[in-house]
């Protein structure tokens, strides 16, 4: 072999051997540094600084610190934390960069309002940050929307949740039911169709697939806690007319009280337990619901 | 006259098309503008927004940087090869050099910023597969983005009238970043008193005003530009970029270059 190829050869030899052990340390590196991998700081705490540092590119910064936001809280709510602190500093900066960054005080004050571990269970910041956005959006309808909802369910303060309907409706271009929202607020709040309207008015205008789909999870979780009201009504009847409890629903059905076995939106048979309670077979598969399970047994939020 | 201005200012741009490092940095400013594509993905919400913002400002950066490490070399390269002694010797006076070195740097960043923009609008139609009439509002902020680079090179060909390349380039990226501050520096001469307020006042005057030339985010939301404001950053881009070029033919008419 010439010299020049057992340079070659020795080279490539070390190459490969070097890329190895680097690779190997990288791994054991990961492994030691994991708990500092995962620590969340926030590094720049004020956004006035921030914006100084951003040499007039505060848009792109904004963006950049949004999508932190989205990380953050999706990283905590995948690990089931309910420590959300980081989530408001990092809307608020991504908020004061770009005030008219509309989608962070939408999903924003979504992700701080809804209860742990949905979300940070700040409702009041949530409504912070919606009225700010308000302030420095006045023509986005949509945010007089976000702010009624926060204030209907998690804060359940109708009135102010009405007004916000009604202050949104006002808004030239602001879709009609708007207007319907905020009279059927002031009339029927906290009733079981005002939300069923809620949420229906949501699944149906939101251009936002995620949206969507926890709309049609909450409007699963409305029909069954009606159903299981309804179906809890009837065995009480049957109790009231015979003194005694209905084993199964067959008994039911014989009565004339139910067509069929009623099935719930999973497709699945409600369960009839003993004193007439009713409950879902899988309430894992039935996020938010309120109603159908068993004594003990958190709602889950997933 | 005219004739000496554009050969020279032709040359000019025949010479720094030839530069690598100009298709790097473009290369760079296309790349950052695909991976906005990929970027709006792990956030939610501002896929087109994002695509807006860094696309916008990676024209911006790059082009501000070619502008810079291009504009340094104009007349100290010349020094250095001794090709500006063959220049002068002809008929060609100092200031018809200097004036030429700028035209020619500027249309380079024209090309440049015209092929930048082309890649961005690809980008731009490949995620929304069609464009908006609010669309016209990025075309008014690229425009604003060459007022930029024409203030940036007449302060780089000034510098490097009288300095080094390394001492202009950061004499000039220093200007840059001081401009992005232009208004809070007024505002910050406007809260002062006695001294401190006459020397604020003069310095928010004498440096760029760029914070105005910037309406990226704005434009990135759909928001309209007021015609006074395009009129205005344009007449003020011209007076700023004349007044360094005149600056830069007074240093250089008077330089020993023996």
């Amino acid at each position: 072999m010439t010299r020049r190829g057992t340079t070659t050869l020795v080279a490539a030899m070390l190459l490969a051997a070097s890329l190895a052990g680097t690779s190997m340390t990288v791994h054991r590196l990961d492994h030691l540094r994991a708990e500092a991998a995962s620590e969340e700081a926030l590094y720049l705490p004020s956004p006035k600084v921030l914006q100084r540092m951003s040499l007039g590119y505060t848009g792109l910064v904004a963006d950049i610190y949004w999508t932190r936001a989205v990380q953050y809280f999706g990283t905590q709510h995948h690990l089931d934390s309910r420590d959300y602190k980081l989530l408001e500093p990092l809307l608020d900066i991504a908020t004061t960069l770009d005030p008219h960054l509309v989608v962070a005080y939408e999903f924003g004050s979504a992700f701080l309002a809804q209860k742990p571990p949905e979300g940070a269970g700040d409702p009041e910041a949530a409504v912070r940050l919606v009225e700010r956005g308000v302030r420095e959006n006045p023509s986005a309808w949509r945010l007089y929307y976000n702010l009624g909802f926060i204030h209907y369910f998690e804060r359940h303060d109708y009135a102010a949740a009405a007004a916000a309907f009604e202050h949104g409706s006002r808004i030239p271009g602001a879709l009609p039911w708007m207007k319907v929202m905020a009279a059927h607020m002031s009339q029927h709040a906290g009733d079981l169709q005002t939300a069923r309207f809620l949420w229906s008015s949501l699944y149906q205008t939101t251009e936002n697939e995620d949206i969507r789909v926890n709309a049609a999870k909450h409007l699963r979780a409305l029909q069954v806690d009606e159903e299981v009201s309804l179906l809890e009504k009837l065995a009480a009847g049957f109790h009231e007319r015979t003194g005694r409890w209905p084993a199964n629903w067959a008994e039911l059905v014989t009565a004339g009280n139910l067509r069929g076995v009623p099935l719930d939106p999973t497709r699945r048979p409600y369960r009839l337990a003993p004193g007439g309670r009713v409950l879902v077979q899988a309430p894992e598969d039935l996020p938010f619901i309120t109603q159908g399970l068993a004594p003990g047994k958190e709602p889950s939020t997933r | 006259m005219t004739a000496r201005i554009a050969h020279v200012a032709y040359n000019t741009f025949r010479e720094a098309v030839r530069d690598r490092v100009l298709y790097n940095l473009i290369f760079f400013a296309l790349l950052l503008v695909g991976a906005a594509l990929l970027f709006g993905q792990i956030s939610i919400g501002i896929q087109r927004i994002v695509l807006i913002n860094l696309g916008l400002s990676a024209i911006s950066v790059f082009g501000v940087v070619i502008a810079i490490f291009i504009g340094i070399g104009l007349v100290s390269k010349e020094m250095e090869k001794k090709t500006l002694y063959t220049i002068l010797s002809r008929p060609v006076r100092r200031w018809e050099f200097i004036v030429g070195k700028f035209g020619g740097l500027a249309w380079t960043l024209v090309v440049n910023t015209f092929l930048m923009a082309v890649g961005f609008f690809t980008a731009l139609l490949s995620l929304a597969h069609r464009f908006e009439r609010a669309d016209g509002w990025l075309l008014v902020a690229i425009y604003f983005i060459i007022l930029e680079f024409i203030v940036v090179t007449a302060l780089a060909l000034l510098f490097s009238t009288f300095s080094s390349p390394v001492l202009s380039a950061v004499l000039a990226l220093a200007l840059f970043v001081i401009g992005t501050f232009a208004e809070d520096l007024r505002a910050f001469a406007a809260m002062s008193y006695g001294a401190t307020r006459v020397f604020a006042t003069l310095a928010a005057y004498v440096v760029p005003n760029f914070a105005s030339l910037n309406v990226i985010s704005s434009v990135a939301h759909g928001q309209p530009i007021a015609a006074s404001l395009i009129l205005y950053n344009s007449v003020y881009s011209l007076f700023y970029a004349a007044a360094a070029l005149c600056g830069a033919v007074l240093v250089f008419e008077y330089r020993n270059l023996k």
